[in-house]
């Protein structure tokens, strides 16, 4: 049975990882919902995020070969009840509607989405959240037209400790 | 720890290689990679070159010199055409495990992603088919890198490994310190065991009453051939084997019941669905062993000694998995079996065996027709190898036929291109092999059509006067593919009759003692005279043309719908 999956790989900061690893899904033709990466809790480790959805056997495998990459230094996979996570959205909309349609402001508020920057032209706004509400909010502002919409991969963090330092010091000795 | 002060990036490289141990280097010169040869010029003394005719025979040969001696095999290429001629080989080594190190010139690091002259992104087109590449800009970066290459190549489960250098790297001077690489912290090697499962395993065997090792490459890579034949001893269980484990124990070993496969024997693929545990030591299920997974062994119980923590569950489910290097998890369920007569079990297998040698090995190997087979051949170069051999096949019906029946008594005596079915594989790699292992006999075996796709190298081992003996089996044909023609495409023979030049006269052309046999009379003295002679010998065996290879398990099919005709 297919579920959505949060991978998480802790990885040296390397160049050609990112390739690496998005060639062994592209292998086994399975399509990347998001992925992101940045800096870890470890200085010079890098984190990638990435969501799936896979029967539990094929994610299972996906990580076994993940973690076979030289460079990778543990892979985890982890189910939506597992983690807690959010996307971010900016959504830019031009200034006019925000001065003359009062309804706009509302939806701001109600959705606890922030305003970044205003000027003459523009302004823009940014939501972090669960998938639909990043979805609602785009779905409210759209009559208003939207300049331009971005939204970003999902960012996690596991409920459970990762002990990925205590690793890294049993790999270090 | 090795120190010289300011030298060029060349430089720094050989004396890497030197540190690694490797004296003899394969490879092909071009404009990237000249600072390195014109290095390699001063140290000739040191280290060998061997320059190939295309790169690809320089990683095969690499190959075949790493499958024969377990060390690393080292192939040298330039950037661009001459990069991208490694990849076929690269694939080759990564899918069958070989010890692989690979150095590209590049062009100057100011000119990567211009589209300069013969600038290839080999990294991006390498990195599928590595365990690991990189590429250096800076020439700092050279000892380090290289240490860590050789380090990732040979340890663990092997690979292929691809460094990358700039030109600008190759030339630019530093002060140079080699200490070789012992860890890379985010690399484990080599699995912790658990004794838990060794404690499982050992249970298993020990209810068993049909059980059944298949052992394969990981027993000759682990270099445990000794700790293997303890444990098939003590437990006294029949063992089949895949076609790159052969060898690791003699095939006359008693408890050698053959080969598992496509076209393995009958008696252990049948009997893979048929016996009550089945223990897989060193191999990973690959789909030309099992065949239709649905129906592989599904009464069994498997346990499944692995390296490699990815196979564990990959293709078949194991009940237990012991993790770790043979070489140590072996001894220790050594410790805890014993031996059992399972004499039903073992009448079973000569039961299967009687049966395959009235329907199929007899017409290989003691044929009554006019034309000869491809199976007599093998049967002569046992005969006149003393079944001790380094046999290097290439890929199609021979090389069904020469793991079928060539006869081993040393372990790494089977070199073949197994996971990729490279076809023009074994000339170089035959070169290799015997650069690898010189004091014994190595002898390819070829077929017509792979022949010619690595035939250039007959000038490597003209100039070389490597003394590997060529056999090519020719049947005119692209034997294999035309055996699924018949089988499967109601013998529709597109694109595989080949029409074929004078191989006996291309030999000569290069200078080489060569012979043509064609009948049965003198198959026996032309391989005697062949295998006399102290120089590279070329010897062509005209064949039927369309004899099948038996028995064989349909693609897709179960391992016990195994067809003996
Ligand atoms: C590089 C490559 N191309 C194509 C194939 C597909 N293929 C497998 S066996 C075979 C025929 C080999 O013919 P030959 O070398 O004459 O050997 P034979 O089967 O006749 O003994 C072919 C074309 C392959 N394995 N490798
Ligand atoms: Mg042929």
């Amino acid at each position: 049975m297919e579920k959505k999956y949060t991978i998480s790989i802790y990885t040296e900061n390397s160049v050609g990882l990112l390739n690496r690893v998005s060639a062994i899904f592209q292998r086994r033709h399975i399509n990347i919902e998001s992925i992101t990466s940045s800096a870890s809790e470890i200085e010079k480790v890098s984190r990638f995020v990435i969501v799936v959805s896979l029967s539990e056997e094929a994610v299972k495998k996906v990580v076994g070969q993940i973690e076979k990459q030289i460079e990778v230094i543990k892979a985890f996979y982890h189910t939506d009840e597992e983690t807690i996570f959010q996307e971010s959205a900016l959504y830019k909309v031009a200034s006019k509607s925000l001065f003359e349609e009062r309804h706009i402001q509302n939806i701001i508020k109600n959705s606890h989405a922030n305003i970044v920057t205003v000027n003459t032209e523009f302004f823009v706004i940014e939501k972090t959240g669960f998938r639909h509400e990043t979805e609602q909010l785009y779905s409210d502002l759209a009559p208003y037209g939207l300049l331009q919409f971005v939204r970003s991969g999902r960012i996690s963090v596991t409920k459970s400790p990762m002990n990925i330092k205590a690793l890294l010091t049993r790999l270090n000795d | 720890m090795t120190s010289k002060k300011n030298i060029t990036g060349s430089e720094a490289l050989i004396h890497c290689l030197l540190e690694e141990g490797v004296d003899l280097i394969y490879g092909y010169p071009g404009g990237a990679i000249m600072p390195f040869y014109d290095e390699l010029y001063k140290f000739q003394d040191k280290l060998q070159h061997v320059l190939t005719r295309h790169e690809q025979g320089a990683t095969h040969a690499a190959q075949g010199f790493a499958r024969v001696s377990g060390k690393v095999g080292v192939c040298v290429a330039t950037s661009g055409p001459g990069a991208t001629n490694l990849v076929t080989g690269i694939a080759d080594a990564m899918i069958d495990s070989t010890p692989m190190v690979c150095i590209t010139g590049q062009v100057p690091s100011h000119l990567l992603g211009s589209d300069a002259f013969q600038e290839t992104d080999i990294i991006g087109i390498s990195t599928p088919v590595t365990k690991w590449n990189y590429q250096i800009t800076d020439v700092t970066e050279i000892p380090e890198i290289m240490a860590k290459a050789f380090y990732i190549a040979r340890s663990g489960r092997p690979g292929p490994v691809l460094v990358d250098i700039t030109k600008d790297a190759q030339f630019a001077s530093f002060d140079f310190n080699y200490t070789p690489c012992t860890g890379v912290r985010s690399y484990k090697p080599v699995p912790k065991i658990k004794t838990t499962s060794i404690d499982a395993a050992a249970a298993l065997i020990e209810k068993a009453e049909k059980p059944l090792i298949v052992w394969g490459q990981g027993v000759i890579l682990g270099k445990a051939e000794a700790e293997f034949k303890a444990f098939v001893e003590q437990s006294n269980i029949p063992a089949a084997w895949t076609i790159l484990g052969v060898s690791a124990i003699a095939t006359d070993h008693p408890l050698n019941v053959g080969m598992v496969g496509m076209h393995g024997n009958y008696g252990p693929n049948m009997l893979t669905n048929d016996c009550d545990v089945l223990i897989a030591i060193g191999m990973r299920f690959d789909d030309r062993v099992t065949g239709n997974l649905e129906s592989y062994a599904k009464q069994a119980k498997i346990i499944h000694l692995e390296i490699d923590p990815a196979e564990i569950n990959k293709n078949v489910h194991a009940d237990v998995a012991v993790l770790g290097d043979v070489k140590q998890t072996l001894p220790l369920l050594t410790e805890k079996v014993t031996a059992k007569p399972y004499t039903n079990w073992f009448a079973a297998f000569k039961k299967h065996d009687e049966i395959e040698f009235e329907k199929v090995i007899k017409n290989d190997l003691h044929p009554t027709k006019e034309g000869l087979t491809m199976g007599e051949v093998l049967k002569e170069i046992n005969r006149a190898s003393n079944n001790d051999a380094v046999i290097v096949s290439d890929v199609g019906q021979h090389q069904m036929i020469a793991c079928r029946y060539a006869r081993f008594s040393n372990s790494k005596s089977n070199i073949t291109s197994g996971g990729l079915g490279t076809m023009g594989f074994a000339l170089p790699a035959a070169i290799g092999a015997k650069m690898g292992a010189p004091e014994r006999e190595v002898v390819a075996i070829i077929g017509d059509g792979g022949f010619q796709m690595t035939i250039q190298e007959l000038g490597t081992i003209f100039q070389t006067q490597a003394a590997v003996k060529v056999v090519v089996l020719n049947n005119d044909f692209l034997g294999m593919v035309r055996q699924w023609q018949q089988l499967f495409f109601d013998k529709r023979y597109a694109s595989t009759e080949m029409v074929n030049p004078d191989f006996v006269k291309i030999a000569e052309g290069y200078f080489l003692d060569a012979k043509r046999v064609t009948t049965r009379e003198d198959l026996g003295s032309a391989i005697d005279e062949m295998m006399a002679s102290d120089k590279p010998y070329f010897l062509e065996v005209c064949v039927e043309k369309e004899d099948n290879v038996f028995p064989m398990i349909p693609s897709g099919a179960s391992v016990s719908e195994i067809r003996l005709s």
